[in-house]
């Protein structure tokens, strides 16, 4: 029976790619390990390599289509002694392991779909853009690098350093293009050493150079953090304000998809406890790119926790000369009267999306996307809260010494007689992340969690 | 005169050195016994202090160790970086930070280098190129590698001299700093003070190289290992490794043999070595005497050298007086520089 090449998945977030080019024609033998395909993706150009041997039968896909998504045909192979007519008898195209693995990424497993991207839809218009602002759609992923591109143009001190940020063009291809505009100089390659290059980053820092220290996740930055927290963040105390570090630590935090317990964690509460930090979580595309300008010119440690899931998420970004938005202020999202709803990064994706599922059974929720956790815009949410009179809060991370738990402390403190109902949680399961497909679902936050504790709060 | 623990002689040494340091001038010889006097009269005197009640906390002394800072200053020139541990007191006084200043922290008062908010482990001068006083053993290291990242980014010609013990030379990111260094060239001497005890844990228990001018070797950093109890060997070492960084061939690593008279910290019953260990170095190697006893053999006057002793007690008599009369912080303190 023919067999179908489906279109691979080259990364765990991958949903869809392009596919830019057949290097086999119809009716040409193929060996298993033939490069046969080239696909790209918003990362990366990635060549597909046949795992069966047999003749190419019939591509599916043209080269040229752009957003095929995984899993999708898009070519058979014919065993020898099938014919073109056996093709008919080829499997309907139902969800069913890759046939073709690409060439670097682990193979057998075909990382599920995910699901699609968050609404991004904004109903308060953001103060930090002045109306009538002509606005261009980018990806996160392209905000991030315009960001620190006009940060390095701006500033000779600032540089960045980090594993594959420069001539493999960033693991997840946020810093692509700088090494081409800006040089082996400003855009470092490190060896795999967090610990080290964290503290030589940290050491820059203290001379008044503005290092951006990328971690290709935040998970590896434990394996900095003494030098995040003890060297970085304690300095400007410790020398009595002599001697400061103006310093960006970002990269993906957070769940990303299919990479089990070790790769798979929020380090929001962590960072946020820690005076001489500021940490920033965004959610859209502008908030992304003018939080990260202001991060730059922070002459404090900025931690910066970036999304995996959401880099390929676009958003309109205002086209303005420099558009920077300051640290430390929280925006509402989404308006309403009834429960606020306090989350950032990717919170906000169940939080935006619960508020649609409530405003259909009449329930306004106010979306607070807090932007800055530290420090945090406690009186955005205490002015939310004093409206509504209740608040869910909704994070990745667990609720132990969480930020939702600091939230719903700040509330108790300032708005206790507001208050109609006590402040629920939703948050990360209390266990490692698992790596089953339904595990790891049950283990993240949902909308539809969300919805229940909003209507819990709501006494609906 | 031999050094502490008479470790084979590298062959670098030999080539470069014969064996015997070069001869210092006079004023030279003046200089190291002043600065090596101060630093120990100092040290003595915040022994006393913490004796007292005065100086809280954890308090290292650099007694015993001085020739090491005060060689390796004399051959550095102005904008050379210092980054050391928590032994930091010496190298403070060496790069020429006020008695005062230093002595206010250490009793925690607001005209300490740190407002009295770092402590004996946590103080700094942009103005003198001290970047600290680290408490974490070995957090330094990589911290000096990045001031000789910034050096390399300027192009500044500077050098940044970089300070750790026999312990933390056993770090990990020590090891990572120095893959760095190498492969990026940076300007940066790793000047490891073994002082042959981890705080209690002697260098033969915890250290399976123990020529720790080899430590560099697989990474190709030369190395080199120095009298260190001999201030004239320690310039003339800083001398040929900051030519060497300053000629753009990546960094340098001495291990520098020294010891240290005094505990750990202040709560060190020292129950790993004995009394005689101890007094045999001080009375064989001490680096203090071995300048006196040159500058008496070129006919310097005992009237003279008091005289140098006399300043000496005088700064650190005045910088005590002040620590203990100085305010404390003011409340307020408390919330300033958390955040700039």
């Amino acid at each position: 029976m023919p067999i179908q090449v489906l279109m691979p998945a080259l990364s765990p977030t991958m949903e869809k790619g392009n596919l830019a080019k057949w290097l086999k024609k119809e009716g040409e033998t193929i060996k298993s390990g033939d490069v046969i395909a080239e696909i790209e993706t918003d990362k990366a150009t990635m060549e597909v390599e046949a795992t069966d041997e047999g003749t190419l039968g019939k591509i599916l896909i043209p080269e040229g289509t752009a957003d095929v998504a995984v899993n999708t045909p898009i070519a058979t192979i014919l065993a020898d002694g099938e014919s073109a007519a056996d093709l008919a008898k080829a499997p309907a195209p139902v969800a069913k392991a890759a046939e073709s693995a690409p060439a670097t990424a682990a193979k057998a497993e075909a990382p599920a779909p995910k699901a699609a991207p968050a609404p991004h839809a904004v109903a308060e218009p953001d103060p930090e853009v002045p109306a009538g602002t002509e606005m261009i759609t980018q990806t996160i992923r392209e905000a991030l690098r315009d960001a620190m591109a006009e940060e390095m143009r701006r500033d000779p001190d600032v540089f960045v350093m980090g594993e594959e940020v420069a001539e493999y063009q960033g693991a997840y291809k946020v810093t692509q293009g700088l090494l081409q505009e800006f040089g082996a100089r400003r855009v470092i390659d490190t060896p795999i050493t967090e610990h080290g290059f964290a503290g030589v980053g940290v050491g820059a820092a203290m001379t008044g150079l503005k290092p951006i220290v990328e971690f290709m996740t935040f998970n590896f930055a434990m394996q900095a953090i003494d030098q995040i927290i003890n060297s970085a963040a304690k300095t400007l105390y410790m020398s009595g304000g002599q001697m400061g570090c103006s310093i960006v630590f970002r990269g993906p935090n957070g769940a990303a998809a299919r990479v089990a317990a070790q790769h798979s964690q929020d380090y929001s509460a962590w960072y946020s406890n820690v005076p001489g930090l500021k940490v920033v979580a965004p959610f859209s595309a502008a908030d992304y790119k003018g939080l990260l300008k202001a991060a730059i010119r922070d002459p404090n440690p900025v931690i910066f926790l970036e999304n995996e899931v959401l880099y390929g998420h676009t958003g309109e970004v205002p086209k303005l000369d420099d558009f920077v938005i300051p640290i430390g202020k929280a925006r509402i999202a989404r308006s309403g009267s009834h429960v606020s709803i306090i989350s950032w990064s990717n919170g906000m994706t169940y939080a935006l999306k619960a508020a649609d599922e409530l405003a259909k059974e009449g329930i306004e929720a106010e979306v607070i996307d807090l932007r800055t956790l530290r420090p945090m815009d406690t009186e955005t949410i205490i002015n939310s809260v004093k409206k509504t009179g209740r608040a869910v809060t909704v994070e990745e991370g667990w609720a132990q010494s969480g930020v939702g738990a600091e939230i719903a402390a700040r509330i108790m403190e300032n708005a206790f007689d507001y208050l109609d109902a006590p402040v629920a949680r939703v948050s990360g399961k209390d266990v490692p992340m698992p790596y089953a497909a339904n595990l790891e679902k049950l283990a993240l936050p949902s909308a539809a969690e969300v919805v229940e504790a909003a209507k819990a709060v709501c006494y609906r | 005169m031999a050094a502490p623990k008479k470790a084979a002689a590298s062959a670098e040494q030999d080539k470069t050195n014969g064996g015997s340091p070069p001869e210092f001038t006079r004023e030279q010889e003046l200089k190291a016994l002043r600065d090596m006097l101060l630093i120990r009269r100092f040290e003595e005197k915040a022994g006393q202090l913490y004796g007292m009640g005065a100086i809280g906390g954890f308090c290292h002394l650099y007694i015993g160790q001085e020739a090491v800072v005060v060689g390796m200053q004399m051959a550095l020139k102005e904008g050379d970086q210092v980054i050391t541990g928590y032994r930091d007191h010496g190298h403070m006084l060496a790069t020429g930070m006020e008695a005062n200043g230093v002595m206010a922290e250490l009793t925690g008062r607001r005209g300490g280098y740190s407002k009295g908010k770092g402590g004996s482990m946590h103080m700094f001068s942009k103005e003198k190129h001290f970047y600290g006083g680290h408490g974490i053993v070995g957090a330094q290291v990589s911290l000096g590698t990045g001031l000789a990242f910034a050096n390399n980014y300027r192009s500044n010609g500077n050098v940044s001299v970089t300070y750790f013990g026999d312990g933390a030379a056993n770090q990990g990111q020590v090891y990572e700093s120095f893959n760095m260094a190498e492969l990026w060239k940076l300007p940066v001497i790793y000047v490891i003070e073994n002082n042959r005890y981890a705080m209690g844990t002697s260098v033969s228990r915890a250290s399976a190289q123990q020529d720790f001018s080899k430590r560099g070797v697989s990474f190709n950093i030369p190395g080199k290992q120095v009298d260190g109890m001999d201030v004239r060997a320690v310039k003339a070492a800083g001398d040929e490794a900051a030519a060497w960084c300053r000629a753009g061939k990546g960094p340098f690593i001495l291990e520098m043999q020294t010891y240290r008279y005094r505990g750990h910290s202040m709560s060190d019953p020292a129950k790993y070595r004995t009394r005689e260990e101890v007094e045999k170095v001080r009375h064989d190697q001490d680096p203090i005497e071995q300048v006196r006893n040159r500058l008496l053999a070129a006919k310097v006057s005992e009237a003279d050298l008091k005289a140098i002793d006399a300043e000496v007690r005088d700064i650190v008599n005045a910088s005590a007086d002040f620590a203990q009369h100085d305010p404390e912080p003011d409340a307020a303190e408390l919330w300033t520089d958390v955040y700039r």
